[in-house]
């Protein structure tokens, strides 16, 4: 049974993009046929960080409107094969998705993939509404600091009304993605903490990412994190955040604090 | 030249009910208006001093015909307070404002020719009324309980009651209620209470970080609490024109 995550946030330039690309990379690297979905119409970056940006024929636009079908649209990734991309337009804006058309979309990927990632626009209207819609998970990416903090609660409060799975009075499984975390600000109050930001949101934490030079490199090198060096900090964290999503047990650390030093550390969980 | 901003005494905004009477007018107007004249012949006064609010939700009007509609409602001493159910369209300048949220009530009684063409018919029907807002008001006192935080931009409007929260209250949202609010958990956002005019309403929270906080109108924001109280649990009530705290153990 497909299962439709959205990454979304509410503040833009936090790493909805980056984590898209590097939970759709994780996920289909564990052999479960995965698609990332831009809902970012006329702003698109999907493409460019999955490395597929010279590949684009169709896109989300011509399949809602029935100029293309949608295995013409969809763009398998050169290292993964059962990683795929759905890229955004670039030219035209979030007017050209409609309802209708993205329930369409949806249904149909749904009849052919295990995950089903969404990269939400930046902001409350159109583009992240329908973004969210038909989400069963939303994996709420948030910086700490009190803006992000802020803006993402506000989208909890629209996943919580706003969705498919909301209106018939059902729950979408709202899950935080902390990232561009740096321990050593954070000690220094220059950053929230991680229990600060947890207490006021207070949904279940699937991952902490620290900020690392290691996402900007990826980006620049059009590979999701995961896949461009798999060693590295933020890819081990995004790592376990997907295997925490297919439901496994995984011990959280904080990245930048000793491990084993405090055992609170482990396992933790808000409400 | 400079002002000076120390006041510490706020202004004091309330909110209050009264019951409007609703005209909604049936085309042909013309036919409507003459029924209306009929009314106003058997009852004298029966639109005066009265609330009233023009109802355009079911009936095709233009512009031009809603400005004459309210010339010729004007002309036999009716005066509109608000126009409901109008195209954003409709309005111009100068016109009465358009209204929003109205809460129905039971219909107003329509004095009749048995009733007497006197000016007592109008005398008899607003004390017909008078108990029956008093029965709504008695039987409207109650409360509701939401057991899940409430989230930025969200906002609770209570006017019937108390508010209590279990869970956190997020910064940018909000809380209005017509009785006390009660938070089981952190206040960060705002909580209006008593806010149809109620000034034994009190606030109650778990730990204060509010925004901005008010009672029967009385206002506070982050800036003028005491930082003593950030942080604490709190109750608030409201003594005279001033917002007394305290904290609770």
């Amino acid at each position: 049974m497909a299962k439709v995550i959205v990454v979304t946030s509410g503040k833009g330039g936090v790493g909805k993009t980056t984590s898209t690309a590097a939970l759709g990379a994780a996920l289909a690297q564990r052999n479960e046929k995965t698609v990332v979905v831009d809902f970012d119409v006329g702003l698109r970056n999907l493409d460019l960080v999955m490395g597929a940006e010279r590949r684009v024929v169709y896109d989300l636009v011509n399949v809602i409107q029935g100029d293309a079908k949608l295995p013409q649209a969809l763009i398998r990734d050169k290292r993964l094969d059962t990683l795929f991309l759905l890229p955004a337009s670039q030219t035209r804006d979030k007017d050209a998705l409609t309802p209708e058309g993205v329930e369409r979309v949806m249904a149909e990927l749904k009849k052919h993939f295990d995950w089903v990632i969404c990269d939400s626009p930046a902001g409350i209207e159109r583009g992240a509404t329908l973004a969210m819609r038909h989400a069963d998970i939303a994996v709420i990416v948030t910086n700490p600091e009190v803006s992000s903090v802020r803006d993402s609660d506000r989208i909890i409060g629209l996943l919580d009304s706003k969705t498919e799975r909301a209106e018939r009075g059902d729950r979408v499984e709202k899950h935080l993605l902390l990232t561009r975390y740096d321990a050593a600000r954070a000690e220094r109050g220059d950053m929230l903490k991680v229990d600060d930001v947890l207490e006021i949101l207070s949904i279940p934490l699937i991952g902490i990412v620290p900020e690392s030079t290691d996402v900007l490199r990826a980006s620049n090198i059009g590979a999701p994190v995961t896949l461009a060096d798999s060693r590295s900090a933020p890819a081990l964290a995004y790592l376990d955040a997907a295997r925490r999503l297919t439901g496994e047990t995984v011990p959280m650390t904080i990245p930048g604090e000793k491990r084993g030093l405090f055992g609170k550390i482990f396992g933790r969980r808000a409400a | 030249m400079t002002k000076v901003l120390t006041d510490t005494r706020s202004i004091r905004i309330k909110g209050r009910s009264f019951l409007a009477l609703v005209l909604s007018p049936e085309p042909p107007l013309d036919g409507w208006l003459a029924r209306l004249d009929d009314l106003a012949s058997r009852s004298a006064g029966f639109f005066l001093g009265r609330p009233v609010v023009l109802d355009v939700a079911d009936i095709e009007i233009d512009r031009a015909q809603l400005k004459n509609l309210i010339d010729e409602l004007g002309k036999r001493n009716v005066r509109i307070m608000g126009i409901e159910g109008g195209r954003p369209s409709l309005f111009e300048p100068g016109m009465p404002p358009a209204m929003r949220g109205g809460r129905p009530a039971p219909d107003v009684e329509v004095p009749t020719l048995e009733a007497g063409a006197d000016a007592k018919a109008a005398g008899n029907n607003e004390a017909a009324a008078v108990p029956q807002l008093e029965q709504q008001s008695a039987r409207a006192i109650s409360s509701i309980v939401i057991r899940e935080p409430v989230r930025s931009g969200q906002s609770v409007i209570f006017p019937e009651g108390d508010v209590t929260v279990i869970g956190s209250v997020a910064s940018g949202a909000e809380i209005i209620a017509g009785g006390s609010v009660h938070i089981y958990g952190t206040l960060r956002g705002r909580a209006l209470a008593g806010s149809v005019g109620n000034s034994s309403a009190r606030i109650f929270c778990r730990r204060l970080e509010a925004e901005l906080l008010a009672i029967d109108g009385v206002y506070k924001t982050a800036e003028d609490m005491a930082p003593n109280l950030r942080g604490q649990a709190v109750q608030l009530w409201l003594e005279g024109d001033s917002i007394m705290a305290e904290r609770l153990n």
